[in-house]
């Protein structure tokens, strides 16, 4: 006997992701999703943005990890609220944590919340968090053959940041090819080229996060 | 690995679904993918056959209809196949298009005795 059931797989997912939106949307915060290998520069990217935007934002990281504080704890150091995921060995964040760190955060007392997914690019493609915007961070070491590798990674983020900019002329890295197969794969993202740890390029990216903010505020009900 | 979050998502739908029925066993379970999801038909495949064990899906089929990615262009409304690189309208070559198949992650149905 054959039993219809259409529905989505990600179904439980899902779901909780649009409660997390909506209560985002409530409290007026920006929600951005930044994915990347291990290594990439996700914290240091995250350190340099409240860096930049401290003074005009209040700003609040989830920092999901598989084990370990070390992240919540660099930029609790800072004076910002940090709360660290433990997924346990999964490799990407879902719905369900973020909902859970969500709890423990006065959201109305936030701007900005900037989530650390877990080290991958693949996993996190395929979950939506809740956030407004999944950013991907490319690093230069990792190569200007990525996207061919990791298409789909390139496809959902709304924009991209290449890291590790000062780093070009040592890994050959053509920037030109990379600019132009991410463009192929998804016309509308702008490529933010950046050093996080020399803050090097990082306003392009940070007065683009900042516009976002201001729109998320401008239509809070 | 990502393939068996997704299977269990589809597992406990179905298995669900079988138990609202009284179903005695699961024969077949048919679900669409998406080519632009991260999902690889045969890690899925590898991924069931190890999560349906011991369950009332062991030894049931698990049919896998990938759907091509589809755009429609916002410039000339023409509506075109494509692949993961070439997302741009096949008639006037604009890169203003919407998505409108490609992602799907989603159980159809499943055959139970
Ligand atoms: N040269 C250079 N190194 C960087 C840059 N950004 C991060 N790193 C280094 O890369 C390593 C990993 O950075 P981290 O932010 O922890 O990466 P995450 O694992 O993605 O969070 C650290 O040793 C950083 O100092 C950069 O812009 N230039
Ligand atoms: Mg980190
Ligand atoms: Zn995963
Ligand atoms: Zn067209």
């Amino acid at each position: 006997m054959q039993v219809d059931i259409a529905k989505g797989i990600l179904e439980k997912n899902d779901a909780l992701a649009e409660e997390n939106r909506e209560r985002f949307a409530r409290s007026g915060v920006f929600v951005v999703d930044l994915m990347a290998s291990p290594g990439a520069g996700k914290t240091s990217t995250i350190l340099a943005t409240i860096a930049a935007l401290r003074d005009r934002y209040r700003i609040a990281v989830i920092e999901g990890d598989i084990a370990s504080r070390v992240d919540a704890e660099k930029i609790a150091a800072h004076g910002i609220p940090a709360v660290q995921i433990n997924t346990g060995g999964a490799c990407h964040l879902e719905s369900d944590m973020i909902k859970r760190a969500v709890d423990t955060l006065d959201l109305d007392e936030i701007d900005l919340l900037i989530i650390e997914n877990v080290g991958n690019l693949v996993c996190p493609t395929d979950f939506d968090l809740g956030e407004h915007a999944k950013v991907m961070i490319l690093s230069v070491p990792e190569g200007h053959d990525k996207p061919y590798k990791y298409p789909g990674i390139f496809q959902v983020s709304e924009a991209v940041i290449l890291n590790k900019h000062d780093t070009v002329g040592v890994f050959d890295f053509d920037e030109a090819e990379f600019r132009s197969v991410v463009h192929d794969l998804n016309p509308n993202a702008p490529v933010f080229a950046l050093s996080a740890t020399k803050g090097e390029g990082v306003e392009a990216w940070t007065e683009w996060l900042a516009a976002r903010v201001e729109a998320a505020k401008a239509v809070q009900p | 690995m990502h393939e068996m979050g997704i299977c269990d998502g589809i597992l406990t739908a179905s298995l669900e679904a079988a138990a609202r029925e009284n179903a005695s066993r699961i024969n077949s379970i048919n679900v669409t993918i998406g080519v632009l999801t991260e999902v690889q038909e045969d890690a899925l495949q590898f991924a069931f056959s190890v999560l349906t064990k011991d369950s009332i899906a062991e030894g049931s089929t698990l049919n896998v209809t990938m759907v091509p990615a589809r755009s429609v262009c916002g410039e000339c409304s023409a509506e075109f196949v494509h692949g993961r690189f070439d997302a741009k309208c096949a008639e006037c070559g604009s890169y203003v298009c919407t998505l409108v198949a490609g992602r799907e992650l989603q159980i159809d149905s499943i055959d139970i005795d």
